[in-house]
């Protein structure tokens, strides 16, 4: 159970299985064949709250389970062994894991997150003995280089390579950082990973420690996420617990512990030097490179800095070889990518798919396509500092090169699916808004020049966009992307440039026509009667909050464009479909 | 200083004993943050917890007036670990196995005893310094201001010799100079028993010198000492008294002494540039220019002489000192004619010859430190490297002494003076700038939080703070700087004057006054509402 | 020593040498605004970017160190395009009021504006506007000239160690700050207000007594503590309207808070103006010649009743080398004694 399946009513639902096995006596009857077991993330979110119920070594699975169904199932399958058949999850729920291909959600959503037997159960910290008993530092970057394995942070940068610059640097100590402040709206790709399978993320870090000779290790996690971060806790006590973690591991001569520092909000903490500065108490702003943090990076020390996912990739690339990971994914992208699905798709969850998946079996295959079978407008791939690609590109092989070309990026790995009701003007101020809120304020560009973009785009959706003002974007934008300090303003631009260049005509019926095609931009709209539907039973007066509907009962009433605030409650309010909106 | 103001940052350990620095010396002390930054350590010996504490990698609080048992343990131990300079002591030095004799009694125990510093504190000072490759000691009026002060420059003298660190870059033994140009106004040979450049009065050759280049006939006799001159006058010896630019009411000790002695004089002249609190005791007063009114010199604390520019016209009627003095001596029989301030330099180079390469025209831009000799000597950064100018240092046997007066049962408390960041000296300047008065207004004693306590008197209140030669009404500031049964008054406001209450004991050799340590006793002032 | 290679122009330097600083060794200006000699590359401003043959992007210049046969072209279509852009950006969120600004004639942002030519704005925009409240004496914040180069947040950590103030908030409404926006309370030695390219720190005593163009500069040295720091003394009819120090001097240009503010003693209307005579307990105004025949007469009077030696001198501390000489000189030579002395010892 993440914070989605708890929130879905997972730990209600778990609590009444408990209270009615109990009741049943089924549990103490047969207690060492009966067990109940919490897990991680098991990706399909939508769906929630989702049970395996395992009889004889068959796996049943149901979706949508409320606390109220759990009697009838306990009733009926666990007691009686008829499955409750309308509550089954359909055909399609399959569908759903067909292409999916898990590395790092492998174990996620099988092992309970909370018990290290359970990861040891499914071979974790074999990896670590592994590389502890028979690998030399260098063997392991070796390993790592030849899976071609890259950060999953957003830049791609070769995991191998870093760690091999760690270990060469000088100065002493060094540090290994796991980097999980994870702050795209629409992402939880790194929180499900530690929610649903800490340990994997822990003994990654290990082996990064002992690959570059560090002893210690910070991982910085948002407090935002209290769930992960408990069970990060509790994993890393039982780690400890076990020798895994301290002095001497394992009977070895290597010294390694982890500290948990929680960041306290600011999106540009999770930019490698500015999450450094902000361990070290500093106000989280990002410094000029050189120094790469592999020479001097927390405490001007040597520093190796990898994502959550990054690193839970790590433990499975030792046990099952760099040439098992390296045959999945493309020439460039090896292995495989965690992203979160969300927006107005029918499967909205966390996935993993193979590098060079196109991007219309993500949508349609796994995501089981839009909602409510609306036309696919866009893909909002990489966040606030990604693009937006269109429908002309849904062919698009999902990997860094080929993303990057289109003005998009694969980034963290939020993938958000927008349909013919987004306004791709409003998509792009929402992303600006996001941007400018959060840069740290450093460098001109980014400080300023973000929040002009969003001044003109809000001008724009305010019908008092200029001639020129589209050009004024992209040019600005363009000196902002080469011009500014970190990659936070670097790719602040991106939202605009991509939705500019696939849908530069919605932006021109802004401009010039003073309309939203998608009806989204509030003050671009014109509300009215029309006179042959109203019945003049006056409801929408009853609701307008700004007194600008009047007419005489049970006559065709008018709205006066003057007063209209243009907030749709009449529209909801007419049973008549007699308000249109222009 | 031995060294100069750039050499501090390079240090590896600095030891700073008995200076507030970055209250003093503000941008020394950013010198010596510099040098923290760049790797160095700081040791800092001082009764209060100063700001420089902040910076320090080992803070010794010893007792004040201890200063001679800290540094003799200190060197107990560089004994024991046989970190000192063998090849220095040979060379240079002489008296090093007496002085080696009277170590033997200060063993880390008995320092500790004395100073209140714990012993491990003392041992690991001991080893800072002594392993230290470029190492500097830093000292103000904390050492000096004492009845033993001259002990206590000997102390640091002997452990800067023994461990040979001087002589080198970065290396070396450092009095900050408080004022901007008392290290010229010694230079200049204003003390009783020097000519400039640190020639005795009393020989005879020195003098013909001097007669001759000033075509006078000049007196063999050592003449005396600023806080001689206060008991002199009283006594009826001295009768007339010319001071140019000082106001002793307040800076000297026991200002009740010092008021009764100028009353005393038949006459009195000052010459200031404000009406201070001297100058209204005066017979006449003769209105100077500032240093902003004016063209010369000021050499400061590390030898560099720089010039200062004339960039205003004297207010009213007022004067430049130089033109003053020479129109008096002229009425006085004595012609004293020059045309330039410049020529005033050139006759000081021809009479001292550390100064003789120094031009106006050399120091247009930054300055040059002495020894100077030619006009092609690019000056001396450091002193004493490849030897002493008069041969061999001297190892001097120093015992610790009690200062003269300790708290007692009527007078419980330890008093020390010094200055503020915020205000200088008797504040006859800085007491007419508005801006730092809103930031310092008023006269204040530091009292530690735990001694407040057992008074009952909380920060702000008005406490009565009495000596055996007088008392002032001031407001309490409780504050963890100064340690239990320690206070401290900034010297500045004459409203409540620290002098009113300081000891005029004397150093017996250098004739400085013990203000550092005095014993006072505190009292609520008024009752609290 | 590396070999760089900078328009063209061929230069050796140490090696750790910035981009940036072989460019001015070579007089090729690079604009900047938040960079400073002595204090840390922050790359804040994005001005000095420049290209290096082989990176496909611009690199700031004030950071990045030389590399042997590197080749840095500083001027080309797009980096006079982004630093128009940046400085534009700049000025639309200014104030923009240099026809009243303290900083006028001095101002780095104004100097660029003025290179760059920029009159109308293509941003123009929102404008952060803030209550001026800092109730200290000494420094004026106008926060609202600020253009977050930080040059102060770094000066007050890394030169002075106090580190009074640093940066709050986020975007657009980054601001520098006093801890918790009280009002400043520090040791004032006002090297911020040394460092700040436009006219968000001046000096409060400074405002409307004279600007730039108006003020002659002196330099000589400070009559406080014993450092021997440089002043220049900015002069306007025979006034100290301000004082700063050149940073090629002993003390770097850092000054304390006596210094670089505690300077108006000069102009006080309490400075002695006449000779003064007491008679009957009371001063009178005198001439120069009376005053001085008066001491004259009186010292000679003495002496011969007495002799020389029952006549003393204090000397200054805070007067010249050649005054001190002059003094000492006249006790000796003309009163014929040897009491003379000065402040040494407290």
């Amino acid at each position: 159970m993440g914070t989605g399946g708890i929130a879905a009513g997972g730990a209600d639902v778990m609590d009444v299985f408990k209270k009615r096995l109990k009741e049943k006596g089924i549990q103490s009857e047969v207690k060492k064949h009966c067990s109940m077991h919490k897990v991680g993330c098991r990706g399909l979110c939508a769906r929630d709250v989702l049970v395996d119920v395992i009889r004889y070594d068959v796996k049943t699975t149901y979706q949508f389970i409320k606390s109220d169904m759990v009697e009838r199932i306990v009733e009926e399958h666990i007691v009686r062994g008829t499955p409750v058949a309308e509550w089954l999850v359909p055909e399609d729920y399959h569908h759903f894991h067909d292409k999916q291909v898990k590395v790092v959600l492998a174990d996620c959503g099988m092992v309970d997150p909370e018990d290290i037997e359970s990861y040891f159960g499914a071979g974790g910290y074999e990896a670590l003995r592994k590389v502890l008993s028979g690998l030399t530092p260098e063997e392991t970057i070796d390993v790592i280089k030849r899976s071609g394995l890259r950060g999953r942070g957003g830049a791609g940068f070769p995991t191998g390579l870093k760690w091999e610059l760690t270990r060469k640097a000088a100065g002493n100590p060094k540090y290994v950082i796991c980097n999980a402040d994870e702050g795209d709206p629409g992402a939880f790709m790194d929180r499900s990973v530690i929610e649903g399978n800490p340990h994997a993320v822990i003994e990654g870090m290990i082996i990064a420690a002992h690959a570059i000779g560090s002893d210690h290790g910070y991982v910085y996690i948002r407090a935002e996420y209290p769930l992960a971060v408990e069970r990060l806790r509790k994993a890393l006590q039982q780690a400890r617990h076990h020798n895994l973690l301290g002095e001497n591991i394992i009977g070895t001569a290597m010294d390694f512990d982890i500290k948990v520092k929680l960041g306290a909000g600011a999106f540009v903490c999770g930019e490698s030097t500015a999450l450094m500065y902000s361990i070290e108490g500093k106000r989280g702003m990002p410094r000029v490179t050189p120094p790469r943090s592999t020479e001097a990076g927390l405490w001007k020390l040597p520093t190796c800095l990898n994502n959550v996912e990054t690193l839970a990739n790590v433990p499975s690339i030792i046990r099952n070889g760099a040439e098992w990971y390296a045959s999945f994914g493309t020439e460039k992208s090896k292995g495989t990518k965690v992203f979160a699905l969300t927006g107005k798709i029918k499967n909205s969850g966390l996935i993993e798919v193979p590098m060079g998946i196109p991007l219309r079996q993500i949508v349609y295959d796994i995501g089981g396509g839009i909602e409510n079978d609306k036309a696919f407008k866009a893909v909002q791939m990489g966040g606030p500092s990604g693009g937006c690609i269109p429908v002309e590109h849904l062919d698009v092989p999902v990997d860094f090169e080929s993303l990057t070309a289109l003005g998009a990026m694969v980034g963290s790995g939020g993938l958000v699916v927008m349909d013919e009701d987004s306004c791709m003007v409003d998509v792009a101020k929402y992303f600006l808004h996001f941007t400018q809120s959060e840069s740290c304020g450093k460098c001109t560009p980014c400080r300023i020049g973000t929040k002009r973009l969003l001044e003109i785009l809000e001008r724009i959706t305010a019908g008092d966009g200029r001639e020129g003002d589209i050009d004024l974007l992209l040019d600005l934008s363009a000196d902002i992307k080469v011009s500014s300090l970190c990659g936070l303003g670097q790719s602040a631009p991106n939202p605009i440039i991509t939705t500019i260049r696939y849908f530069r005509e919605e932006f021109e019926a802004h401009v010039t026509g003073k309309k939203c095609p998608a009806k989204v931009c509030r003050k671009l709209l014109a509300y009215s009667i029309y006179e042959e539907r109203c019945k003049g039973c006056g409801a929408c007066v009853r609701v307008c909050p700004a007194g600008a509907i009047t007419g005489e009962k049970k006559k065709p009433h008018v709205i006066n464009p003057e007063i209209c605030i243009k907030c749709g409650s009449c529209v909801e309010a007419c049973k008549f479909k007699a308000i249109g909106r222009e | 200083m031995t060294n100069s103001i750039p050499e501090i940052e390079n240090n590896d350990v600095l030891f700073v004993i008995g200076s507030n620095t970055t209250e003093t010396h503000p941008i020394i002390g950013l010198r010596m943050k510099q040098a923290v930054r760049k790797g160095g350590k700081i040791i800092v010996a001082d009764p209060r917890k100063i700001d420089l504490v902040r910076f320090s990698t080992l803070w010794l609080q010893h007792k004040a007036g201890t200063d001679v048992a800290l540094l003799n343990g200190i060197m107990h131990v560089l004994l024991k670990e046989h970190l000192i300079d063998k090849d220095f002591i040979a060379g240079w030095t002489e008296g090093f196995d007496t002085f080696r004799e009277s170590l033997s009694e200060y063993s880390p125990e008995r320092a500790e005893k004395i100073t209140g510093v714990p012993r491990k504190d003392i041992v690991k000072a001991a080893l800072m310094y002594g392993k230290a490759e470029r190492p500097a000691i830093y000292y103000t009026m904390g050492i000096t201001q004492h009845s033993h002060g001259t002990q206590n420059v000997f102390a640091i003298a002997n452990l800067a010799l023994m461990t040979g660190n001087l002589g080198k870059e970065s290396t070396g033994v450092n009095p900050l100079r408080g004022q901007n140009n008392v290290q010229g106004a010694t230079d200049m040979g204003c003390v009783p028993n020097q000519y400039p450049g640190y020639q005795r009065v009393d020989l005879p050759s020195i003098k013909s010198k001097f007669e001759a280049a000033w075509d006078a006939k000049l007196s063999d006799r050592p003449g005396i000492t600023a806080t001689e001159m206060t008991d002199a006058a009283i006594d009826g010896k001295l009768k007339a008294l010319y001071i140019m630019g000082e106001n002793p009411l307040i800076s000297d000790p026991d200002s009740h002494h010092t008021e009764k002695a100028l009353k005393s004089l038949d006459f009195l002249v000052v010459q200031d540039i404000f009406m201070t609190e001297t100058a209204e005791l005066a017979d006449v007063v003769l209105p100077a220019a500032c240093f902003a009114e004016k063209d010369g010199t000021f050499t400061n604390t590390e030898r560099r002489v720089q010039r200062v520019r004339k960039a205003l016209n004297p207010p009213g009627q007022a004067r430049e000192d130089s033109s003053i003095i020479m129109e008096l001596s002229g009425r006085m029989g004595y012609a004293m004619n020059y045309n330039l301030v410049e020529e005033m330099m050139r006759e000081i180079g021809g009479l001292w010859p550390a100064v003789a390469g120094i031009t106006y025209g050399r120091i247009e831009k930054g300055g040059l430190q002495w020894p100077c000799p030619t006009l092609d000597h690019p000056g001396t950064p450091y002193l004493f490297k490849g030897g002493f100018p008069r041969g061999k240092a001297s190892f001097t046997v120093v015992g610790y002494e009690p200062s003269k007066e300790l708290p007692d049962k009527d007078y419980p408390f330890v008093l020390t003076t010094g200055r503020q960041l915020f205000q200088y000296h008797t504040g006859s300047m800085t007491r007419k700038v508005k801006e730092l008065n809103a930031v310092a207004p008023e006269a204040y004693v530091e009292i530690n939080p735990a001694d407040a306590d057992s008074m009952k008197i909380e920060d702000g209140d008005v406490v009565s703070v009495s000596s055996r030669r007088g008392s002032v009404s001031i407001k309490a500031r409780v504050s963890e700087r100064p340690p239990r049964g320690m206070v401290f008054i900034p010297f500045h406001y004459k409203e409540a004057a620290a002098n009113v209450l300081t000891n005029p004991q004397l150093d017996p050799v250098c004739k400085i006054p013990e203000l550092k340590v005095c014993a006072v006793r505190i009292e609520p002032a008024s009752a609290r509402p | 020593m590396i070999k760089v290679i900078i328009d063209g122009k061929e230069t050796r330097v140490p090696k750790g040498t910035t981009i940036l600083e072989a460019a001015r060794a070579l007089h090729i200006p690079i604009p900047t605004l938040c960079n400073h000699p002595k204090l840390s590359p922050y790359g804040g401003c994005r001005l000095c970017l420049v290209e290096v043959k082989g990176n496909r992007h611009p690199v700031t210049s004030c950071s990045v160190p030389a590399s042997d046969g590197m080749e840095v072209v500083t001027s080309t279509p797009l980096l006079e395009r982004i630093r128009k852009t940046n400085i534009e950006l700049l000025l639309s969120d200014h104030p923009n009021d240099c026809m009243v600004c303290e900083k006028a004639g001095d101002c780095t942002l104004q100097e660029l504006a003025y290179f760059y030519g920029i009159r109308e704005n293509r941003f123009a925009g929102e404008r952060r506007i803030y209550e001026k409240k800092d109730a200290n004496p000494f420094i004026e914040r106008d926060m609202e000239k600020c253009i977050l180069c930080g040059l102060c947040v770094r000066v007050c950590e890394e030169v002075e160690g106090v580190s009074a103030i640093d940066f709050a908030y986020r975007g657009f409404n980054a601001k520098i700050v006093p801890s918790f926006e009280k009002a400043l309370d520090c040791e004032f030695c006002g090297q911020c207000v040394a460092v700040c390219p436009t006219g968000a720190l001046t000096g409060k005593m400074w405002s409307y007594k004279g600007r730039q163009k108006d003020v002659r500069d002196v330099d000589t040295v400070c009559s406080y503590c014993g450092c021997g720091c440089n002043l220049t003394l900015h002069i306007r009819r025979n006034e100290v309207v301000r004082v700063s120090s050149r940073d090629d001097t002993i003390n770097e240009g850092w000054l304390c808070a006596k210094g670089r503010f505690g300077y108006s003693f000069v102009n006080s209307p309490e400075r002695l103006k006449t000779p003064l005579i007491k008679e009957k307990g009371t001063f009178r105004e005198a001439s120069w010649d009376e005053a001085l025949d008066l001491v004259a007469n009186k010292l000679k009077k003495i002496r011969a009743k007495h002799g020389a030696d029952a006549i003393a001198g204090l000397s200054s501390a805070r007067c010249t080398n050649e005054e001190n000489y002059l003094f000492q000189k006249f006790m000796r030579a003309a009163v014929g004694t040897n009491n003379i002395d000065h402040c040494a010892r407290l």
